[in-house]
């Protein structure tokens, strides 16, 4: 008797969801795991493109631009953790972390794809009802606020294509050398909008893809770009383009240059009213 | 009775030590220079062309134990080293000189060592009489008879040396013709630069969660190392002892218009020297330079258990990878350095005539509408 009625408790407890701090005023009834959020309050802010830019013909820095968000992003406080991917990879929705990769649960989980993050947020979306997404460059650069690390090189227009090459390797070289080893959540510290750990050394990816744009003289946008949705932007200490597919960057997508330490990801939780619907639908069906 | 056999017997051996030769190093009757000796990819400063005649250069290296962190993920290894770098340091004398090396085995170390010089001759390369004892030093001399760059490396014996060496105990020489570098014409040679660069192999044992082991005694390192050298597949394969350590903001320096001369040893297996962007304008791939260098060479042989030498005048600005044209062990493994060279670019010699620009007739005019550049 006693042990049905701990047995339900206990049931009744993991029901409930635990840590959600989202200031949203939105609950997750049935979350399979509690995720904590932060509410990015809308802004103005600088961002530096992403992608590969020139004019005239000549390579320069992406163009530095003013954008506003006018709705808040709600994005996850900290990174994936292991523990959470594995969720995911033991429904059968991701694809396994390396084989026998024994890391903490509590840790970020790296050594991700952009096609296991994608993987994951599909999975998450459907568990919840709701849609989990990874940020665009954009949403990232927001919430990332003083962590983003503007990747325009600042160097004088020039004809020698050495002097840009140069530049970035240097740029590149300044930064700290991070050990590998996963870092606890806040390991890196916590920005000033209280997202933890950005730019340590797990970069995160985005959604955004690799693209190449020719401008005019005017800076205006000359003909069709490029885009490779094969190679997407990961975020950290410096702005990274990698291949979907890739787990492990440290090899370098080049003979030089300073790859992503680790790859993980964090998620950003869209709001809007057919979330909304579906999700109050989802809970009258079944019930929890 | 016994006092009298012992002063007798002093006696005698004091009278016969005034004939040996050696130990008193009154032999040669040559001018010595003290050499400091400096950590790769650096080399001491010294003359190219021989300025006066045969000497003694004097060296001394201390063999240094400790712990190595050998990859970015904090690898770390017993490493086994000469003078505390890996490679140990580069030597340079000219054919005709004697290089007197005093080496010594701190107490602090637990493993005897000793010092193979495939530039000399006998002795097992000097092996067979440098064998030190932690607390232990010696001092051997050779003649340095033949021109080229050389290996050096620890071999105390049996299953120690190949574990010596591949822990990091290997170096090269550098024996110079007294005229200096000649081409194969006899036109001379002068490089603005050098660098060494030793590049090492090492195995190392992962654990049951696949990950890299770390290790800081040998005594429970060599047994699992064991396993792994006898597949004869290294795990790691690297440059100055560590992936990435002549890159970032150690990364080699050049200028265009500057002649460099690459040394590049390998004291237990085979590499294939490229540098991306360049060549070698004159390399001694057997690395020995009483034979004529082969000319304008993309990518060159350096046999396991040799050193071998490519000169090449830089010509363009940027970036360069230097490593081994296996572009698994250099990607994955570790075996690449990068260069960055100053100077002004050569449109002659290589011009992007239009840039990459989406495929068709408007990429193509986009391309094309490139102004001059100045």
């Amino acid at each position: 008797m006693l042990m049905q009625a701990t047995k339900r408790a206990a049931m009744t407890l993991l029901a409930v969801p635990l840590g959600i701090a989202s200031m949203s005023g939105v609950t997750l009834p049935s979350s399979p795991i509690p995720v904590e959020m932060i509410d990015v309050a809308p802004r103005a802010y600088a961002y530096r493109m992403a992608g590969d830019f020139n004019q005239a013909g000549w390579p320069i820095d992406a163009p530095l631009i003013a954008l506003t968000r006018n709705s808040a992003l709600h994005i996850m406080k900290r990174q994936v953790t292991a523990a959470e991917y594995d969720r995911c990879v033991a429904e059968g929705k991701c694809s396994a972390r390396a084989a026998n990769e024994s890391v903490e649960p509590e840790l970020p989980a790296v050594r991700v794809s952009w096609r296991d993050a994608t993987a994951y947020a599909v999975w998450l979306s459907a568990r919840t009802g709701e849609t989990w997404r990874l940020p665009t460059d954009e949403e990232w650069v927001f919430a990332a606020g003083s962590r983003f690390h503007d990747d325009g090189l600042l160097v004088a227009a020039t004809r020698n294509p050495a002097t840009r090459w140069l530049a970035r390797y240097d740029r590149e070289s300044q930064r700290e050398a991070l050990d590998q080893q996963p870092r606890p959540a806040g390991a890196f510290g916590v920005n000033e909008l209280g997202l933890f750990d950005l730019s340590g050394n797990v970069w995160e990816w985005t959604n955004t893809c690799f693209t190449r744009q020719s401008l005019d003289e005017k800076g205006r946008p000359f003909g069709p770009s490029s885009t490779n949705c094969g190679v997407r932007v990961a975020e950290g200490e410096h702005r990274a383009y990698v291949i979907d597919f890739i787990r492990d960057a440290r090899g370098g997508g080049c003979s030089v240059g300073k790859p992503p330490t680790n790859l993980g990801f964090r998620l950003v939780r869209e709001d809007g009213a057919v979330s909304e619907i579906a999700f109050a639908w989802r809970r009258l069906m079944f019930n929890d | 009775m016994r006092t009298n056999h012992i002063a007798f017997g002093a006696a005698i051996l004091a009278a016969l030590a005034a004939f040996l030769p050696g130990r008193s190093e009154a032999d040669l009757k040559l001018p010595r220079e003290k050499v400091t000796l400096v950590a790769p990819p650096f080399v001491h400063p010294h003359e190219q062309v021989a300025k006066s005649g045969p000497k003694i250069t004097e060296f001394r290296m201390a063999v240094i134990e400790k712990p190595i962190v050998i990859d970015e993920s904090g690898t770390t290894i017993p490493g086994l080293t000469f003078n505390g770098s890996i490679p140990g340091p580069l030597l340079v004398a000219h054919e005709g000189d004697y290089i007197e090396l005093t080496l010594a085995n701190p107490a602090a170390n637990k493993m005897a060592h000793s010092i193979d010089f495939h530039a000399a001759t006998g002795g097992l390369g000097g092996a067979a009489l440098t064998l030190i004892q932690p607390g232990e030093e010696t001092t051997l001399r050779w003649k340095a008879t033949r021109a080229g760059v050389f290996v050096y490396h620890c071999a105390p014996g049996g299953e120690m040396t190949p574990l010596h060496v591949v822990s990091g105990m290997s170096g090269a020489v550098m024996v110079l013709p007294r005229e200096g570098l000649r081409d194969g014409a006899g036109k001379p040679l002068h490089y603005d630069r050098v660098y060494y660069i030793g590049e090492s192999d090492f195995y190392v044992p992962r654990g049951p969660d696949g990950k890299f082991q770390s290790f800081t005694e040998v005594s429970d390192y060599f047994p699992k190392a064991l396993e792994v050298m006898r597949k004869l597949v290294p795990t790691h394969v690297v440059f100055e002892g560590k992936v990435g350590a002549l890159t970032g903001k150690n990364a080699l320096l050049a200028k265009v218009g500057e002649t460099v001369l690459i040394v590049h040893s390998e004291a237990n297996r085979d590499s294939r020297p490229h540098l991306i962007g360049g060549h070698g304008d004159y390399v001694w791939e057997t690395g020995k330079f009483d034979n004529p260098p082969e000319k304008n060479l993309e990518t060159w042989f350096i046999r396991g258990g040799s050193a071998g030498a490519a000169l090449y005048t830089f010509r363009q600005p940027g970036l360069y990878a230097y490593l081994s044209h296996n572009l698994i062990e250099a990607v994955e493994l570790g075996a690449a350095a990068h260069f960055k060279v100053a100077g002004q670019w050569n449109d002659d010699l290589m011009k992007q005539v239009s840039p990459p620009a989406p495929i068709g007739a408007e990429g193509a005019t986009q391309a094309k509408s490139r102004k001059p550049g100045s």
